[in-house]
């Protein structure tokens, strides 16, 4: 294919994915354009910026975790790097279980990212110089979807590999939950 | 091959010696009822020479005295007793109590807390256990979860060196309990799931300072492999074989570690202990034997150069670890005593091995075995059964055992009265695909999804009473749980262990009868001991607090209805979080 071939088919694709978008079919679109500047969690340090990363957020949602092909993206992620290695396929390991309704650090979508993006002083490392912001968010809408807090409809229903699990679009549904500190395991914030 | 005298204690004397002669409030008590390592004594066997308490009179044991540590993770250490104190060390963040035995109740002396990075409890693999403190010369030596050895005075609690060697960021761990011997103080890493690779260290005791260190993978020279190196098979012979057993430059990131027990023979003055599995667990990505994984070495106290290596379970595919307990003793073969050490290895064999030469003198199978069929004596290869070879996106099932093997590190113990090795361990199989998978400093090197299922049997722990002379085993208890719990023996000819939610039992040593039991507060873990208090009496003690790879589902909240949680063992502890909860506390027990 050529080069022009490719510039053309982005345009068409990128239109069609506006058109899904305003007619309210996120779980089908396809977004080929990183994240606008402004809808991002930055890598914030400070409360206050953390708080209104979390807060854009919420316009991430639509995009990533009410989308399969975003959802099903995260899933390969999650193996290839190697979260699955510390959380098994969401029941956890020498990190903690994500398909739980306990969040250590906070449920939401903007939480998250953060966590993946700087990682946690418990043991999480930081992969927000490593892998791409359009990534983590894939990322953080499977980890939801593991909760049962992304869109069923959205959620993966099937495993490439060997089944541990129920798959993630049977996952029980909850409340998603800003921030419910763990008594279970007495983990700082 | 028939049973002699063992001489199961050679270096207790030593110990005591030096014990009595350095340490003012340890000179109360009787020295032979000390407990100084986790081990109890050079050859690791956990035999304590107190008699008082026997089959006769242990239904009337009452608990004297208990101490809550304050966390509740996996307890899986050894409380330590010399004189008239007691020694507890925790899981991170692995705090050091000291206790006053000579006062009732047992109130603290001194409290060490180290610190650790909390880092670090995310890149241990298998929570976030320590497996006890050593004792010596009137020192108390911790290792941290976060790669550091703390020398701590152990009068009143003051540190006097730290040595630090690792990076938890490149998935580096230490869990294991050091071994001092001859003012040396003997440690390994972990972290063989997260690409780390082995090394065994010898530390001067008074200053910290690094005196040698043996990796386990990579060139003689970093092995410590030199002219000395003599081992029996002819398998085990090249050179660099720690290089070229592998694809290119895998053996960086190989695993091997050392996070298991070591020992030691003061007459061949040789220390043993086992390396850990090869890494990633995806045994397609690292084709050869994988040397010097999965083996034992017996390497000289002073230079730290091998004398012998013999790889037990050669290009691991099913985390087969051979770093479990090297139990020293002399038995008669063909009419001839040898000294030999006794293994019971991940890999479902005893192994007897001539501790002199690394002769294999017999390997028989004490659990269901269907990876292997047998290992050939006249080679020393273990003979791999083909149908449960491991491909990349296949899943092979039922392979017994399964990772955690037939018993892991939970440490047996060996009575020289019934010359029986007492092996707390489960009886577990399990499914497996292998995975493709790549390395990313400080996350996981394994490339395999596991789910853990109960063995034939349906019972998933087993106390097997075995007879490492006839080879074979005397008698067992099934228990419904993995007995993740090490094993005490002591001269009263009773065996204690306890289970995963939560009984302390003690049994006839030769019989296996049911004599006592006590029902402590969390699952058992952790090392039973006996002493013999300032008072004079015969103790026993044992911490409890549920976790270690088996506990992990209550010890770090895991959700069991992922099956591949806590690497496969969440698919087999489901019902772990209704038998038990989490703990962390001291239970010791007297006649009354």
């Amino acid at each position: 294919m050529s080069s022009r071939f490719l510039d053309r088919a982005l345009v068409l694709a990128v239109a069609s994915v506006g058109a899904l978008t305003s007619s309210g079919c996120e779980r089908e679109a396809r977004d080929f354009l990183p994240p606008k500047p402004g809808a991002e969690v930055g890598h914030a340090a400070s409360a206050a910026a953390s708080a209104a990363a979390i807060a854009s957020a919420a316009a991430m949602v639509g995009r990533y975790e009410h989308n399969a092909h975003a959802v099903s993206a995260g899933k390969r992620l999650w193996t290839w790097y190697n979260c699955s290695g510390c959380h098994a396929n969401g029941g956890g390991g020498s990190g903690p279980a994500l398909m739980d309704d306990v969040w250590i650090y906070g449920g939401d979508a903007g939480t998250i990212y953060l966590t993946i993006a700087n990682g946690r002083p418990n043991g999480m490392p930081a992969f927000g110089s490593r892998i791409p912001k359009d990534q983590i968010w894939q990322l953080a809408a499977y980890v939801r979807s593991l909760a049962g807090l992304a869109s069923a409809d959205a959620a993966p229903n099937r495993d490439d590999a060997f089944l541990t699990r129920t798959p993630e679009s049977f996952s029980d549904s909850q409340k998603p939950e800003t921030v419910k500190p763990s008594a279970a395991t007495g983990r700082p914030q | 091959m028939r049973p002699a005298v063992a001489r199961a204690m050679p270096a207790l004397p030593a110990i005591v010696m030096a014990v009595a002669s350095h340490v003012a409030f340890a000179a109360t008590a009787s020295d032979a009822g000390d407990w100084p390592m986790a081990a109890h004594d050079y050859a690791s066997t956990r035999f304590s020479p107190l008699a008082d308490v026997t089959a006769a009179n242990a239904a009337t044991l009452k608990l004297a005295f208990t101490f809550s540590t304050g966390v509740v993770r996996g307890h899986e250490a050894a409380p330590l007793v010399v004189g008239n104190t007691m020694f507890i060390v925790t899981p991170y963040p692995n705090v050091v109590y000291a206790l006053d035995l000579s006062q009732p109740g047992a109130p603290m002396r001194w409290r060490f807390e180290p610190k650790p990075e909390a880092f670090a409890q995310g890149v241990a693999c298998c929570d976030v256990v320590n497996r006890g403190l050593a004792y010596d010369d009137g020192k108390v030596f911790l290792n941290t979860l976060d790669n550091q050895t703390i020398a701590i005075d152990a009068a009143n609690g003051r540190e006097l060196w730290r040595y630090r060697m690792g990076d938890i960021r490149a998935g580096e761990t230490r869990t294991m309990a050091p071994l001092v011997v001859k003012g040396r103080v003997l440690i390994g890493n972990s972290g063989g799931e997260y690409g780390v690779r082995g090394w065994l260290i010898a530390l001067d005791a008074q200053k910290g300072k690094e005196l040698w260190r043996a990796y386990s993978t990579g060139p003689d020279r970093e092995v410590l492999i030199g002219s000395d190196y003599k081992p029996f098979y002819a398998k085990e012979r090249g050179s660099d074989l720690g290089v070229k057993t592998w694809p290119a430059d895998a053996w960086k990131i190989g695993g091997g570690t050392v996070w298991g027990w070591i020992s030691y023979d003061p007459e061949l003055d040789l220390v043993y202990y086992g390396t850990a599995n090869p890494g990633p667990w995806n045994a397609e990505q690292r084709p050869g034997d994988n040397k010097f994984t999965s083996g034992l070495f017996a390497r000289d106290l002073a230079t730290g150069q091998a004398r012998w290596f013999y790889q037990l379970s050669p290009h691991d595919e099913f985390d087969y670890d051979a770093v479990n307990e090297n139990v020293l003793i002399d038995l008669q073969v063909a009419g001839k005593p040898r000294k030999v050490l006794v293994h019971p290895d991940r890999n479902g064999y005893v192994y007897v091995i001539d501790r002199a030469t690394g002769e294999v003198v017999s390997a028989t199978p004490f659990v269901q075995v269907n990876t292997s069929t047998g290992v050939d004596l006249a080679t020393g290869e273990l003979r791999y059964a083909p149908g449960k070879h491991q491909r990349t996106g296949t899943v092979v099932r039922d392979i017994c055992p399964a990772a955690p093997g037939g018993k892991d590190w939970q440490p047996s113990a060996y009575s020289p009265r019934t010359q029986l090795l007492y092996l707390p361990h489960q009886n577990l199989c399990q499914d497996q695909e292998a995975m493709q998978t790549g390395y990313i400093a400080g996350t996981p090197y394994v490339g395999a999804i596991v789910k853990m299922k109960p063995g034939p049997g349906g019972h998933r722990g087993r106390v097997t009473a075995w007879d490492p002379a006839a080879a074979k085993a005397r008698w067992t208890i099934d228990e419904d749980l993995p007995v993740w719990s090490g094993a005490l023996a002591t001269a009263g000819d009773l065996v204690f262990y306890g289970t995963m939610e939560g009984w302390f039992k003690a049994v006839d040593a030769k019989s296996g009868r049911l004599v006592w039991q006590f029902k402590t507060g969390s699952g058992i873990v952790g090392q039973p001991i006996a002493y013999r208090g300032p008072d004079g009496k015969q103790y026993i003690a044992v911490l409890s607090g549920v976790g270690g790879w088996a506990g992990a589902v209550v010890a770090g909240d895991l959700d069991t209805r992922d099956g591949s949680a806590a690497g496969g063992f969440a698919n087999v502890m489901g019902d772990l979080k209704q038998r038990t909860t989490k703990g962390g506390m001291l239970y010791v027990f007297a006649l009354p």
